[in-house]
């Protein structure tokens, strides 16, 4: 991502041209754009009703603040290890059903966490089926008789989130990993590094930022997540947080709390960042011979195997399962027959969201590149915590200046015309839009960060030097060699927005159902049987457009 | 040097997709059609949808919902004057209460509503009404206890230790039954009473009030805490009426001021632009009719006095209720927020 510090059309050296002129003020206005929701709830946090942190201090923050991050180090830990593990064995090794894998280790992200969450209690708690069925076996006839995990605990918390979340580094990382040339491993191995030294002195260091991308949308979603750890009765920030506003009516000490998990996301980035400062990689983009993975054979094989298969199973073949029965068990209750208008609601929402956020996020990045501005930079970095925020807060952060905005056009047409416009925004798909787009920014600009910074700038230097200017290096050089970064952002994001929750129930329409805030009404209640076929139907509906935007990734790679 | 073939995003692509986004955008709807009535609610759609639809029946006037569980408030809040919706449905005073505070809501002086609803469960002003009642109720293992009544004061006593579950105390049902506490102890007694329960919790609070009347036929715990009409839903179900079979329901502190009560309900906003459409509903759902289908269908108690609840919720048998005000309970409730904190209930 570094690689924005090597600019090519560099104002400072050459004359300063309209067009770079042209993208600052691009990066600009969308950065503002992106950042007002934020903003608005920073603005927020300056008017509390009262001073609430004497005594969250005095009595619950220590505990919030300490939940908080051991869930987030473990979570960080587990998804790594999850996801770097499986991108590395998908992108490296031929092994008995690697390519049914490829695609299948993305199937538990379609998996809300609260879904996930409420499944594995199902499952795993006193009254589920398997320790009944423990108790069956050796004759135990109470809680006292024997020792057995609580679900329902933060080292649950750490694994559900693990589970749904990895296939964000998976992706990550694949992509990038597959984007490396086979001459820089080779190179590495002619020089005589081993396996894990090429692994560790090559490989890693080419994937960090696709790593850092991805493990900064896993921890950044862990940390904004409510469903999972109330239900979990893990007490993480978040806990404080809807307790100051729903329970005190303190919204502005509620954003208080948001700022705070903002702060937290922003120092995780910038240590990330100042840890590789020195690391800046490039390769050539156009790859002298693809990758050709080596095979694995006997017991390394039969690991690989089994290895992505329990990711696979734990991760969306149990949920999925147990959904299945559920939605059969109570498809009376659960069926009707507005489901398709809730699919296509929930498919026109992610369609529209992931195509906004895919130009958005290329322009921004690409705008960094070739016209640096230190303001804009951190503008934009700033926008990207918008993630790590609370989804219901940052409606808020929606609500308030679309509501100002529509009421000030109110006004004016009054004034002007005698006749009111009434609310154009508020209340529309536009609002949820907006708060997608301020959500996710960071996932797709994070993706096309990253797979510029593997583009080495004497592409663009040869671009500029063969007369081209910064849109036709764009579409000719930069979103070619990126589309598979795209496509895995684009993945990502859509994926999100079909489980997107807190800000879609707030925001929208009258009698605009998704799949997701359709689920909601029964989940909510821990209905889990009801809720199974609509749960269901977000996994299915959301794998469509998955399956196929991976296909056309892989045909990239064959192309 | 060769580029690479280049096929998209051509203009002629991006233009079309842009289109596509232009589009999308449009087609969220502000209808504003004559008869009808837009609801923002914090009730799910599944327990509020059959009445609403029996009121456009009668009357022709159509509803429209939003269903939301946060943010009601601020929505309202910002869009102003105009606002869009009509009337709110929500639970608890809690709810009902910062509806006051964000200035959103307007009162209504209806007979109907006035005559149908008793003082103790509207605000004093009539900016809100209570449509529904649930009571805080005691669950008690059919097995392991043999108590016919109780107090809440009792669930601090010492016998009880490591048999109760609970909630999260964080939870509003908790958070007014606390209020009610303090409005009839004060602060101090709560904090220690609030301890004594905490001391005799069997399990960290968890789970929502079903979850805990599951906990007593698991074993873990031989009273909970519950609202009234969970024992309806958990009795109807097919997997879950063994829960609720394993477990009396006790209406506390019947020999002295009554059990705890809190409400559903409805407010009229400000901006209201079908206001007349708007108080209709308000008076229909404060009628009989509708009153025998929130008992019927959510097994909750009427409001309006006379009207009887369902056959199974009053086989419940007949209950006294506490006469404090919901407006008192509203006072005491940032009180008990931060009591919970202090003894660290859900710790």
């Amino acid at each position: 991502m570094e690689a924005i510090s090597a600019p090519v059309f560099d104002a400072g050296r050459h004359q300063q041209t309209e067009p770079v002129q042209w993208w600052r003020w691009l990066t600009f206005f969308l950065a503002v754009l992106v950042l007002i929701p934020l903003v608005s709830v920073l603005y927020l946090s300056f008017f509390p009703d009262e001073n609430i942190w004497p005594h969250l201090i005095s009595t619950v923050l220590p505990r919030y603040l300490l939940t908080t991050a051991w869930l987030m180090l473990g979570v960080g830990l587990l998804s790594t290890f999850f996801g770097l593990t499986s991108a590395w064995l998908v992108a490296h090794y031929h092994f008995p059903g690697r390519r049914f894998f490829s695609w299948a280790l993305l199937l538990p992200f379609a998996v809300p966490a609260y879904v996930i969450a409420y499944v594995y209690t199902d499952l795993l708690e006193y009254s589920g089926t398997f320790q009944a069925t423990l108790r069956e076996l050796f004759g135990w006839s109470s809680p006292r008789d024997y020792w057995f995990p609580e679900i329902r605990s933060l080292g649950g918390a750490i694994l559900m989130f693990s589970l749904v979340l990895y296939p964000y580094i998976y992706l990550t990382c694949r992509a990038a990993l597959q984007e490396q040339s086979e001459s820089l491993i080779l190179a590495s191995r002619s020089l005589g590094a081993g396996t894990l030294k090429t692994l560790f002195r090559v490989i890693l260091p080419t994937v960090r930022p696709a790593l850092a991308v991805g493990l900064a949308l896993t921890l950044m979603e862990t940390l904004n997540d409510y469903g999972t750890v109330s239900y979990f009765a893990v007490q993480t920030l978040t806990a404080g947080l809807y307790d100051t506003w729903l329970n005190l009516s303190n919204l502005g000490g509620a954003a208080q709390i948001a700022a705070l998990m903002v702060g937290i996301a922003l120092l995780l980035l910038y240590l990330e960042r100042s840890s590789r400062k020195q690391v800046k990689t490039y390769q050539s983009g156009v790859k002298v011979r693809p990758l050709e993975p080596t095979r694995l054979t006997g017991r390394h094989a039969v690991m690989a195997t089994t290895f992505c298969f329990l990711l696979v199973f734990a991760g969306f073949l149990i949920p999925a399962g147990l959904l299945s029965y559920y939605a059969v068990l109570y498809f009376e209750q659960s069926w009707t027959s507005d489901f398709v208008e809730y699919a296509l609601n929930s498919l026109q929402l992610s369609f529209l969201a992931a195509l906004i956020l895919i130009i958005v996020g290329t322009l921004l990045a690409y705008s960094q590149r070739i016209a640096p501005s230190r303001f804009n930079k951190s503008m934009v970095r700033m926008a990207s915590v918008g993630y790590a925020m609370p989804g219901a807060v940052l409606a808020v952060g929606v609500i308030v200046p679309l509501g100002t905005f529509d009421n000030w056009v109110d006004g004016v047409a009054k004034s002007w015309f005698d006749t009111g416009t009434g609310l154009l925004l508020s209340g529309t798909i536009f609002a949820i839009l907006y708060a997608y787009s301020a959500r996710f920014l960071t996932v797709s600009l994070g993706s096309a960060e990253s797979g510029l910074a593997r583009i080495t700038p004497t592409m663009d230097q040869a671009a500029r030097t063969l007369g081209h200017g910064p849109w036709t290096s764009l579409r000719r050089i930069h979103l070619p060699l990126l589309r598979r970064s795209l496509l895995a952002a684009a993945i990502i994001v859509f994926v999100d927005c079909m489980k997107e929750l807190p800000a879609t129930l707030i925001l929208r329409p009258f009698n605009f159902e998704t799949l997701a805030t359709f689920v909601y009404q029964y989940a909510s209640d821990e209905l889990l049987e009801q809720s199974a076929l609509a749960a269901l139907m977000i996994v299915v509906v959301g794998l469509l457009p998955v399956l196929l935007l991976n296909k056309a990734s892989n045909n990239e790679k064959s192309a | 040097m060769k580029f690479p073939s280049l096929k998209r995003p051509s203009l002629k692509r991006l233009s079309t997709s842009l289109l596509v986004v232009a589009a999308g955008l449009t087609s969220g709807q502000q209808a504003v059609a004559a008869d009808e009535v837009n609801i923002y609610s914090n009730r799910q759609p599944f327990l509020i949808q059959p009445i609403l639809d029996t009121f456009t029946r009668k009357t022709g006037i159509e509803t429209n919902v939003v269903f939301a569980k946060s943010g009601v408030a601020e929505r309202l809040k910002t869009e102003g004057a105009n606002s869009p919706a009509d009337l709110v449905l929500t639970v608890d005073i809690g709810r009902l209460q910062e509806l006051v505070e964000a200035d959103v809501i307007q009162s209504v002086n209806s007979d109907i509503l006035n005559n149908n609803i008793p003082q103790q469960f509207r605000s004093k002003d009539n900016l809100w009404f209570g449509l529904t009642l649930r009571v805080r109720n005691v669950y008690a293992s059919k097995e392991r206890t043999d108590i016919n009544g109780i107090a809440y004061e009792d669930l601090s006593n010492p016998e009880w230790k490591g048999r109760i579950c609970t909630r999260s105390g964080k939870h509003q049902y908790n958070i007014a039954l606390i209020a009610s506490m303090i409005a009839h102890h004060g602060e101090a007694e709560t904090e220690k009473w609030l301890k004594g329960v905490k001391a005799n919790l069997a399990q960290k609070p968890q789970g929502n009030d079903r979850a805990q009347v599951k906990a007593i036929k698991e074993g873990i715990c031989d009273l909970a805490i519950g609202n009234s009409y969970y024992y309806g839903v958990m009795l109807t179900d097919e997997n879950q009426s063994e829960w609720a079979r394993s477990a009396n329901i006790l209406f506390p502190n019947q020999s002295n001021r009554g059990a705890h009560v809190n409400v559903s309900g409805v407010a009229l906003t400000k901006a209201a632009p079908n206001k007349a459409n708007a108080i209709k509903l308000m008076e229909f759902l404060s009628e009989e009719l509708a009153q025998r289908m929130y008992s019927e269908q959510n097994f909750e108690y009427p409001v309006k006095p006379g009207v009887k609840a369902s056959g199974l919720v009053s086989s419940w048998g007949e209950f006294k209720a506490d006469t404090l005000s919901l407006d008192e309970i509203a006072k005491h409730r940032e009180q008990a927020v931060k009591l919970v904190d202090k003894v660290d209930f859900d710790g």
